[in-house]
């Protein structure tokens, strides 16, 4: 027989130290905690904020950990169970007031030299820990018709400049038609307008005084890229502002975004807040016009009319220009008006916004200025198309209206206040979402899943037990039927598990679902596959009358090309589902994939270590196996 | 060559009744899948489930008629595992938004049924489910058609149809199964078939190397006798692997909780076919292709003379 090569042990040694090192902070469940961190961006947890929050905590009865400073200015509270966790929560939100966020977390309590070393527990999916799922469609129509027409003004604008007399600028869909009353104004409009928009392709003339412009499909995903790019900032600034521990907010496709938020369980609060696109405009009113003119609805030039909500819907006519947007605003707090105690809205503008507000509000001492609030509602509606199908469309209404006017006393500069809410809950939402900034395009919520946390530990020890019992039935049948190389084959199948978890909890990116622990289930009766190849190999070759040592070898060789096509086949297919399936079963695919990598692994050089062991080393050899 | 083998079981003495029953099952399969196809999960098809747990026992009826009178009369009530859990699927709705169903029919659960509260809510949107379904399709198809390239470099052609026809087999008859009992196909689901076609080819390549390499290696000529030692020799492999793997199902579906329990059954099914079919739909196949030892004959080069 061949000498083992050492280096295999050595690598089989190494391999199980290291998976089993960065396997071990599964050991340390994570304890429930609250998190308390700055509404403020940047800003920190103050030491007297911590302390009243630990006297509250005293006070109410609660057990709970000294409290530590952790990353990003954020402060953390350890407590025994969830319930306390719950309570906490209730209680610290209700007093720290709008200044803080108190989120739940789970806190790691991992020893210090396991995290130093960068060892952390393995990723539960919200199937496991409990949450929301959300995916959000982008409405792309939107976003591509809003632009179309600020192209189409431009072309207005461009060809008024150059004193080129046009008839109409249509849109349709993607296309742009400008219109001549003759062919020798779209011929010197063509040029300019060519130069003007680097953004289209000008279509060869189907017919004279018309020309066309195409939008380049470069232009169409950039501007498509960058609404979607910015959602997801914008969702994610309000993901944050809810207080969530470890949000996900990741781009998927073309037009989609997933929002995951785990340990949430007010999934209404998380959609109210996600889908909504409210912001603010600052207007003047306009006092040129009697209030009859605005009872017709038919608004005079550099005019519009709004409702004033709060005063029964009457019409207000606004100046077009706007003073300042809600994009301009850099923070917005809820507050109430110290006289009468209404809620209100402090905000600051950045220097642009208030340079503006500076400079109109000077000049307009003593007019009236409006705040005028805009929201746009998608939702899907059921239509019937033109196969006499019904499908669900999104559908996007924009409301707008005044909430607030008010007589300007004095120059107003970057800071200033907005009353006219009716309750302290839309300030506190309205100062969100000037916080967060306005979502670039419609969303509407396509896929929701909730999982309660109570369900979530569910499923946890049911993959456990299954995981468990399997392991036991499996463990046992291999030791009756293959005696000491059933040994073998159990110590190499917990082996893997151990390489298996530790290769999970490595890869920052893997994720354990509940389809995922059938996944290792699974791999772990297909495992031990490899072993039972090889060991009827020995056993023929043993009836053959072949030497025990030599069967051995044979065994090992003459299963091997059999022991890869298995696995080759199942690899395949465990690639196609992680690029065809989705969150949970994406799971399924990974830990299947690890599972057959490290299950090749351990069940070929793993064993084969160990068979040296035993019957190796020694001068004689072996006259039987007990296989 | 007999000598070598642990079983002498005659497998191909009635390799005929078993060809019968396979096509009589696949055709069977294919004729309800084309009639009443199958029963697709949420997933597939969009719409709303939530599932909820009262403090007792919940009472189907009670639930439907709680759910009277609203917009979700159509739901599906189902029990969820225990007595005390129920899942409740409403399909698209045409006059309701489709993502305000599962807000509205928890408020409608837990107002009208005390105890009872919603653990889980989850909506597909019409889209998505039609996308799922394409892509799941889609899935499955290149699953097969790369397992189809593998057999076609790994084996000569006799082999890799028989493999081939084997694995197709297998997944008719698991999906012909979901058909008729009406067991709901959702993405875990899909898994489970995923997962048995890698199983299946992997129980199929390992009779079918067996039979290639004692045709090459023995002097006997008879084919029958070649593959009945081969299918001899493997059997104790063949059962020991599905054993193993049905054991760790078993407790899948015994302890694995209500998502994995259509997973497992998808499994246990499919790995109890795909056990048989390696031995007899590989060797039928084989038989009708009237294999022989000349298909083994590394073929020597040919003299350029044929040509004119």
């Amino acid at each position: 027989m061949t000498r083992y090569p050492r280096w295999k042990f050595f690598l089989l040694m190494a391999v199980l130290f290291v998976c089993g090192l960065y396997a071990l902070p599964n050991l340390f469940p994570d304890a429930p905690a609250v998190q308390i961190s700055s509404a403020k961006a940047g800003g920190v947890v103050s030491d007297s904020a911590s302390q009243r929050v630990l006297r509250q905590l005293d006070q109410a009865g609660l057990e709970h950990g000294p409290g530590e400073h952790i990353d990003g200015g954020s402060w953390l509270v350890r407590f025994s169970d969830n319930d306390s966790q719950l309570r906490a929560r209730e209680l610290l939100a209700g007093s720290l007031g709008d200044d803080y966020v108190v989120a739940l977390n789970l806190a790691p309590t991992t020893p210090g030299w396991l995290r130093a070393i960068g060892a952390s527990p393995m990723n539960l999916g919200l199937d496991l820990r409990g949450g929301v799922h959300f995916l959000l469609q982008v409405d792309m129509d939107a976003v591509v018709n809003q632009r179309m027409e600020a192209w189409a003004g431009q072309i207005k604008l461009a060809l008024k400049n150059e004193g080129i007399r046009y008839r109409d600028v249509q849109q349709d869909g993607q296309q742009l038609r400008v219109q001549f009353a003759n062919s020798e104004d779209a011929d010197s409009a063509r040029t300019l307008l060519r130069n003007a928009l680097p953004e289209f392709s000008l279509d060869s003339e189907p017919e004279q005084r018309v020309l066309v412009f195409n939008l380049n499909p470069t232009a169409l995903k950039e501007m498509q890229d960058y609404a979607v790019d910015q959602n997801r900032t914008a969702l994610n600034n309000r993901v944050n502002e809810l207080g969530v521990a470890e949000p996900v907010v990741q781009r998927q496709g073309a037009d989609r975004i997933v929002v995951q938020l785990p340990g949430v369980q007010d999934a209404a609060q998380a959609r109210r807040i996600l889908g909504r696109t409210a912001t603010l405009e600052f207007r003047l009113v306009n006092q040129d016009y009697p209030a009859s003119r605005a009872a017709t609805g038919v608004a005079p030039p550099g005019t519009e009319i709004f409702p004033f909500r709060s005063q029964g819907d009457r019409p207000v006519i606004l100046d077009r220009a706007k003073i300042a947007t809600g994009d301009e605003v850099t923070n917005a707090q809820m507050g109430f008006d110290p006289q009468n105690g209404t809620p209100q809205v402090n905000v600051s503008l950045d220097s642009a916004g208030a340079r503006r507000m500076q400079r109109v509000t000077s000049q307009n001492v003593g007019n009236p200025m409006a705040v005028l609030f805009i929201e746009t509602k998608t939702e899907m509606r059921s239509r019937t198309n033109e196969n006499g199908e019904t499908e669900q469309v999104p559908v996007s209404t924009t409301d707008r209206y005044v909430i607030n006017v008010a007589t300007i006393q004095d120059t107003l500069g970057s800071r200033f206040r907005i009353t006219g809410l009716d309750s302290p809950a839309e300030a506190s939402e309205l100062a969100l979402l000037l916080r967060a900034g306005s979502l670039a395009a419609p969303v509407t919520i396509i896929e929701e899943r909730t999982i309660g946390p109570s369900l979530g530990a569910e499923n946890i020890e049911a993959g456990l037990k299954s995981m468990a019992l399997g392991m036991v039935l499996v463990l046992v049948f291999m030791l009756v039927w293959y005696k000491v190389f059933g040994i073998f084959a159990n110590v190499a199948l917990v082996g893997n598990l151990l390489i298996i978890v530790g290769i999970m909890s490595l890869i920052p990116g893997a994720t354990l679902t509940l389809p995922g622990i059938a996944g290792i289930v699974l791999t772990v009766g297909m495992a031990v596959d490899a072993n039972v190849l090889i060991y009827e190999r020995i056993r023929e070759e043993l009836k053959k009358g072949v030497r025990p040592r030599q069967a051995i070898d044979e065994g090992y060789a003459k299963a091997f090309s059999t022991i890869l096509d298995a696995n080759i086949t199942t690899m395949i297919v465990a690639v196609i589902l992680f690029s065809a399936g989705t969150g949970s079963v994406q799971g399924f695919a990974v830990t299947l994939f690890i599972g057959i990598l490290s299950s090749m692994f351990t069940a070929i050089v793993g064993t084969r270590a160990m068979v040296e062991m035993v019957y190796g080393r020694g001068a004689r050899p072996p006259a039987k196996l007990s296989i | 060559m007999s000598n070598k083998a642990p079983f002498s079981i005659n497998f191909l003495g009635i390799r005929r009744v078993f060809a019968a029953l396979s096509i009589i099952l696949v055709i069977g399969s294919i004729g309800l899948l084309a009639t009443q196809g199958l029963n697709l999960g949420m997933d597939f098809t969009g719409g709303t489930s939530v599932v909820a747990k009262g403090e007792n026992e919940v009472i189907i009826d009670d639930v439907r008629s709680a759910l009277e009178g609203t917009p979700f009369e159509e739901a599906t009530v189902v029990r969820y595992g225990s007595p005390r859990d129920i899942s409740i699927r409403v399909p698209t709705l045409n006059d309701m938004p489709a993502d305000q169903v599962g807000p509205r029919l928890t408020e409608v659960v837990e107002s009208k049924l005390p105890g009872v509260k919603v653990l889980q809510v989850e909506f597909v949107g019409p889209q998505v489910g039609d996308e799922l379904r394409d892509e799941s399709g889609l899935a499955l198809l290149m699953a097969l058609g790369l397992m189809l390239v593998y057999v076609w470099f790994r084996f000569t052609n006799k082999f890799g149809v028989a493999t081939v026809v084997a694995l197709l087999h297998d997944v008719i008859i698991v999906l012909g199964l979901f058909s008729l009992t009406r067991w709901t196909f959702d993405l875990t689901v899909l898994a489970a078939v995923l997962a048995l076609i890698g199983y299946s080819l992997n129980d199929s390549i390992v009779v079918a190397d067996r039979i290639r390499e004692n045709f090459r290696d023995t002097r006997e000529t008879d084919p029958e006798k070649i593959i009945n030692g081969s299918l001899n020799e493997t059997l104790s492999r063949t059962i020991n692997t599905s054993f193993t793997t049905l054991l760790v199902l078993i407790a899948l579906f015994f302890f694995g909780g209500e998502v994995m329990r259509a997973f497992s059954e998808a499994l246990l099914v499919g790995i109890a076919v795909g056990t048989y079919s390696s031995i007899y739909v590989v060797t039928n196949m084989l038989f009708l292709m009237k294999v022989d030892k000349q298909d083994f004959i590394i073929p020597e080069k040919k003299e350029v003379d044929d040509m004119p």
